[in-house]
């Protein structure tokens, strides 16, 4: 799976950080998303389509 | 030819169910996902009522949160008229929509708010002890679901708890469905001149609190005039509270009225009682006058062409019962999988405070009912006032005993 994610279009809805604590986090200074696996294992897999799907900014996408 | 049904007034009235969205909004779910409906001003925007409609309309970039343009279906006279006068990023559009919000979303990004969860329980416990050492019958809305949300985010904001009165009755106003152009504007505007006060106060003598931030930070490198700050501030003290204590008393009232829900949140793991604010959240949706856009050019959502200039109403609360996503919709059950339901809006204007109302909400609904085992309406529930009156639903009291 890869995942990837555009800064640009996060408005820090935080509901990623929030299902997929290790896939995704916010950057301290404005609460922006970081990402922590581009090719999270597949333990992963479903948190991070979770996270996409409730991305309110559609500013996540994951592939595989 | 089906014969064409007359345009009805929305927000139309709850039936005998207080949890419920309205009947007739059940009724459209079912045969007519979208129509037009008629709004207090003559015009008639477009409904739409399903979960994958609603959340498409939200995340279109073909429309705009713009109260200023025509069309725009605003949702009452009240906040037509503030949200022209004072604009803050939730009636903008990008790109100065997320230059705004990004001023703020450091200080409600999850980290920074589960780190406040101690001083929550601690606010929470206080009122409690109060409470319970008071007289019996009490009002919970005034005793406990008021008070922690507006400590919380007095608190965070940098807004003396002290002068909550002033502040809690302007409030009122802005939420009123009644209220006319002329009273609602005259609140916003005490508001806006106290606030715009405090932002010049903390320019002087900042402290570790958001107004102070945007004091010294943007208000201070001129990006931003201490009346834009000012405004901002008024959207997240109004928002910051009036959502979150009107959660903590209608959601009490649905679970001593589902004592097996109850139960099942007071004992549950954290990953339950989680789970559990989700489905709450979900089942009573209170920003139930719908999430309000305009179409800035022609576009098709839920096989309803739309012309460019038309009003579009995203209803979440009834989006929010729609049985594709919700399987029994209309039972509140605290396990199902709830989170990706729309109570908080969707698309880029998603509430910011929403960290913050998960955490307030998870602490209020763990320690309310495990320190008051015994807690009970001290009315019957058809008694109670509930919030028609209101652009959030909620109770206007509750009376409870232990």
């Amino acid at each position: 799976m890869k995942v990837v994610v555009d800064q640009s279009r996060c408005v820090g809805a935080g509901q990623c950080v929030l299902v997929a604590p290790e896939v995704f986090d916010q950057r301290d200074e404005d609460g922006i998303v970081v990402l922590l696996r581009e090719n999270p294992p597949a333990e992963l897999h479903a948190q991070a389509k979770e996270a996409a799907q409730l991305c309110p900014a559609l500013a996540i996408e994951v592939d595989g | 030819m089906p014969e064409a049904r007359p345009v009805e007034h929305f927000p139309m009235s709850r039936g005998r169910c207080p949890f419920d969205p309205p009947p007739e909004l059940d009724r459209k779910l079912r045969d007519e996902p979208v129509s037009r409906v008629r709004i207090w001003d003559g015009s008639e925007p477009w409904l739409f009522t399903r979960y994958e409609d609603v959340r498409a309309l939200l995340t279109d970039p073909r429309v705009s949160a713009d109260p200023d343009r025509a069309g725009y279906p605003s949702q009452t006279p009240g906040v037509k008229a503030r949200r022209s006068r004072f604009k803050s990023f939730i009636g903008m559009d990008e790109p100065e929509h997320s230059a705004q919000r990004r001023l703020l979303t450091g200080d409600f990004m999850v980290k920074k708010i589960q780190a406040m969860r101690p001083r929550i329980q601690q606010i929470v416990d206080e009122l409690l002890d109060e409470m319970l050492a008071g007289p019996k019958p009490a009002d919970l809305v005034q005793a406990f679901a008021l008070p922690v949300p507006s400590l919380v985010i007095c608190e965070l904001l940098g807004v003396p708890y002290d002068d909550r009165d002033f502040f809690h009755r302007c409030s009122k106003v802005l939420v009123s469905r009644e209220a006319t152009a002329e009273e609602s504007l005259a609140a916003a505007e005490e508001l806006q001149g106290y606030l715009g006060r405090l932002v010049k106060k903390k320019l002087d003598d900042p402290a570790d609190d958001v107004f102070s931030r945007l004091a010294t930070g943007p208000v201070a490198t001129g990006a931003m005039t201490v009346e834009e700050a000012a405004a901002m501030g008024q959207l997240l003290l109004v928002a910051g509270h009036e959502t979150t204590a009107n959660m903590i008393a209608l959601g009490t009232v649905a679970l001593l009225e589902n004592p097996d829900q109850l139960a099942a949140v007071r004992d549950g793991d954290d990953a339950l009682l989680a789970n559990a604010v989700e489905e709450l959240l979900r089942y009573l949706t209170i920003v139930h006058s719908g999430r309000r856009r305009v179409a800035l050019e022609d576009l098709e959502i839920g096989g309803q062409t739309v012309r460019k200039g038309e009003g579009l109403v995203a209803a979440t609360d009834v989006a929010n019962r729609d049985e594709t996503q919700f399987p029994e919709p209309d039972k509140l059950d605290v396990t199902r999988k709830a989170r990706h339901h729309v109570a908080f809006g969707y698309g880029v204007h998603q509430c910011l405070g929403q960290p913050l109302a998960r955490v307030e909400l998870q602490v209020v609904y763990r320690t309310l009912y495990r320190r008051i085992p015994t807690l009970r309406l001290a009315a019957p529930v058809e008694e109670l006032k509930f919030k028609h009156d209101m652009v959030v639903y909620g109770v206007h009291e509750l009376p409870v005993t232990w």
